[in-house]
């Protein structure tokens, strides 16, 4: 079963802006999906239509293989939600702003409401704040109370738009563990987030949006495998093993001048070359480029991490490989 | 709690009648518990008594009541009872409609606004649902209003001027049974006067997330409709005004009532009602949540 499916999902907005563009998601039953990608790329408004909040253009969107918008009312109170930041009543107490959801769910049992409301809290650590104005919430608390919204009955969805918001890093970190909780439990949890680290411990899968469109979707494993190795050879002459590492079939060989700048200056003041390893062996590159005469420094095999792949592909931030 | 709702299975069985009777109670908590709205109601039950209070300062004879006032006036001196229809009519130009518009403005714009509109969709309460819960407690608050006019004027009235026989506008006196039952059909009429004012609000409501200005707007229009109604050569579109009717009641206080102009009121009302709650769910229905 796939907790959420869409096929074609576009989103095109009244002023003729392409939001979500033909995004085809696929989140297996039991993972943590990290939705990713820079502000603005279409994260929220996917999250938006897969909860009826707003209609797609053209496409499908299917919650636990129900059909949405359609099947709202049936299908939404398996799924908790946090969309775009906490929105609750100022002028309520954080466990009267909960009953009032939850008197709102026609699925709920009023009998266990107060239970229910309780534990909700006391997952999130909000308990003693229960009888607290919503107003006198900090930041990271009205973040939590939102998540206990979610959390007021089962759910075999939660969907959480970035859940870390705006809070400090020990927010971060709670609002993590909460998440590994909730997974831990057997819920799929889909969240959305701009920044890969906040997810990548978390997540078994990940999807990232670029101007909305769904530029890579897969396990952590699948993303980490499309990042070619490197091979790097330090030397006092970049521009001849460069050559070399040409000469051998190797793909983007390129030469980096010595850098100067920095603490690195005086421990690392060899220049680079470098190009795509591919089905080389690094034994055999090293060989060669010894065989070739240059004089070989320093020579490694590295692989892109997470977050030169995720800027890769958002191309979002400063260029790394310049 | 009855033996018969302990055997219900406590499953997820929907029961729509009674999830929603829940519904609708936590939405009046939430309108009639807030303190903007309390003293919307506050104020409301001080105007029939400060009018009241005047009145009778004004006139300190009750048999002295020759002024050239409203039909009304003239009778009040000589029964307490007819400061609710004094009341009532002078409220109804603009103390009951701000009451039922900040109310209605407010019901779908003000979620709007906070960002919870997303959530309770998202719960999920059901648009129509949601909508026709808000729309409930506009229509009971609008009640509220009108009845905490009638009730205070009742009880100012009967304390600051003598209560018997009422006279009514026609010259007839009937008993004091009878002349309450009117007041109740005439505070019933108004408050029906008042569901169709919210109904307007409601539908300018689900057009934006700023409540003020669903509010504001409202008003505009009471006003406009007001102003138009009282220009002579505007008369031909008098009848299709949402304010025309309002005043109408009066024709409950005449033997034999005058039902023509009554039900005329009351299917205005209706007609508004009906018209501006189907456009409030056409739109709401159809639009994005983007708050």
């Amino acid at each position: 079963m796939t907790a959420i499916s869409t096929s074609g999902l576009t989103k095109r907005f009244r002023g003729g802006q392409l939001a979500v563009d033909h995004i085809d998601l696929a989140v297996p039953d039991g993972s943590v999906y990290g939705f990713l990608g820079p502000n603005g790329s279409g994260k929220t408004t996917t999250i938006r239509m897969l909860l009826g909040l707003a209609f797609p253009t053209a496409g499908q969107a299917a919650l636990l293989e129900v059909p949405m918008p359609a099947g709202a009312t049936q299908v939404l109170h398996r799924v908790g939600s946090l969309v775009e930041g906490p929105a609750f009543y100022p002028f309520l107490t954080g466990s009267d702003n909960l009953a009032r959801y939850d008197a709102a769910d026609r699925t709920a049992d009023r009998r266990t409401a107060r239970a229910r409301i309780e534990a909700a809290l006391d997952r999130v650590g909000l308990l003693s704040a229960a009888k607290k104005r919503y107003r006198n919430y900090s930041l990271g608390m009205k973040q939590r109370l939102a998540i206990a919204a979610g959390l007021l009955r089962p759910r075999e969805l939660i969907i959480l738009d970035e859940p870390t918001n705006g809070l400090d890093p020990q927010g971060t970190r709670e609002v993590r563990a909460l998440i590994r909780q909730i997974a831990a439990d057997g819920t799929t949890v889909f969240v959305s987030s701009h920044l890969l680290a906040e997810v990548e411990q978390i997540c078994t899968h990940v999807g990232v949006m670029r101007t909305g469109r769904l530029v890579f979707q897969g396990s952590l494993p699948e993303l980490r495998r499309t990042g070619a190795a490197r091979v790097t050879v330090q030397t006092a002459d970049p521009e001849a093993a460069a050559k070399v590492l040409a000469g051998l079939g190797l793909a983007d060989a390129q030469a980096t001048a010595a850098s100067v700048s920095g603490a690195e200056a005086s421990a690392n003041a060899y220049a680079e070359a470098s190009a795509v390893l591919g089905d080389a062996s690094p034994e055999q590159v090293c060989a060669e480029l010894v065989q070739a005469g240059i004089g070989v420094r320093g020579f490694a095999v590295t692989s892109p991490s997470l977050e030169d792949l995720f800027v890769g592909l958002t191309g979002e931030g400063f260029d790394v490989g310049g | 709690m009855s033996a018969a709702d302990v055997s219900v299975p406590a499953g997820h069985a929907v029961r729509p009648v009674r999830s929603s009777m829940r519904f609708f109670t936590a939405e009046l908590r939430l309108v009639f518990l807030r303190r903007r709205n309390l003293l919307l109601l506050a104020v409301t039950a001080v105007f029939p008594l400060v009018i009241g209070i005047a009145l009778r300062l004004a006139s300190p004879h009750p048999q002295g009541g020759n002024g050239a006032g409203v039909a009304f006036f003239n009778q009040l001196a000589g029964n307490g009872v007819f400061l609710t229809f004094i009341a009532l009519s002078t409220l109804l130009v603009l103390i009951l409609p701000v009451v039922v518009a900040v109310v209605a403005g407010d019901s779908v714009a003000g979620e709007a606004g906070y960002g919870t509109l997303r959530y309770l969709l998202a719960v999920p309460a059901g648009r129509t649902r949601l909508l026709a819960i808000k729309y409930g407690a506009i229509v009971t608050f609008g009640l509220a209003a009108t009845f905490i006019v009638s009730a205070v004027a009742l009880v100012a009235g009967a304390a600051l001027f003598p209560v018997g026989p009422v006279t009514l506008l026609s010259g007839t006196t009937v008993s004091l049974p009878d002349g309450l039952l009117r007041l109740l059909f005439v505070t019933l009429y108004v408050a029906a006067a008042m569901a169709a004012l919210g109904a307007i609000g409601l539908a300018i409501s689900t057009m934006t997330e700023h409540a003020i200005g669903a509010i504001a707007t409202v008003m505009i229009l009471v006003v406009a409709s007001e102003v138009v109604d009282n220009v002579p050569q505007l008369a031909a579109a008098g009848p299709y005004l949402p304010t025309h009717w309002w005043l109408s009641f009066d024709a409950l206080l005449r033997v034999p009532v005058d039902t023509s102009t009554l039900l005329r009121g009351l299917l205005s009302f209706a007609v508004y009602a009906l018209l501006f709650c189907s456009f409030a769910w056409a739109r709401f229905t159809s639009a994005d949540v983007t708050s």
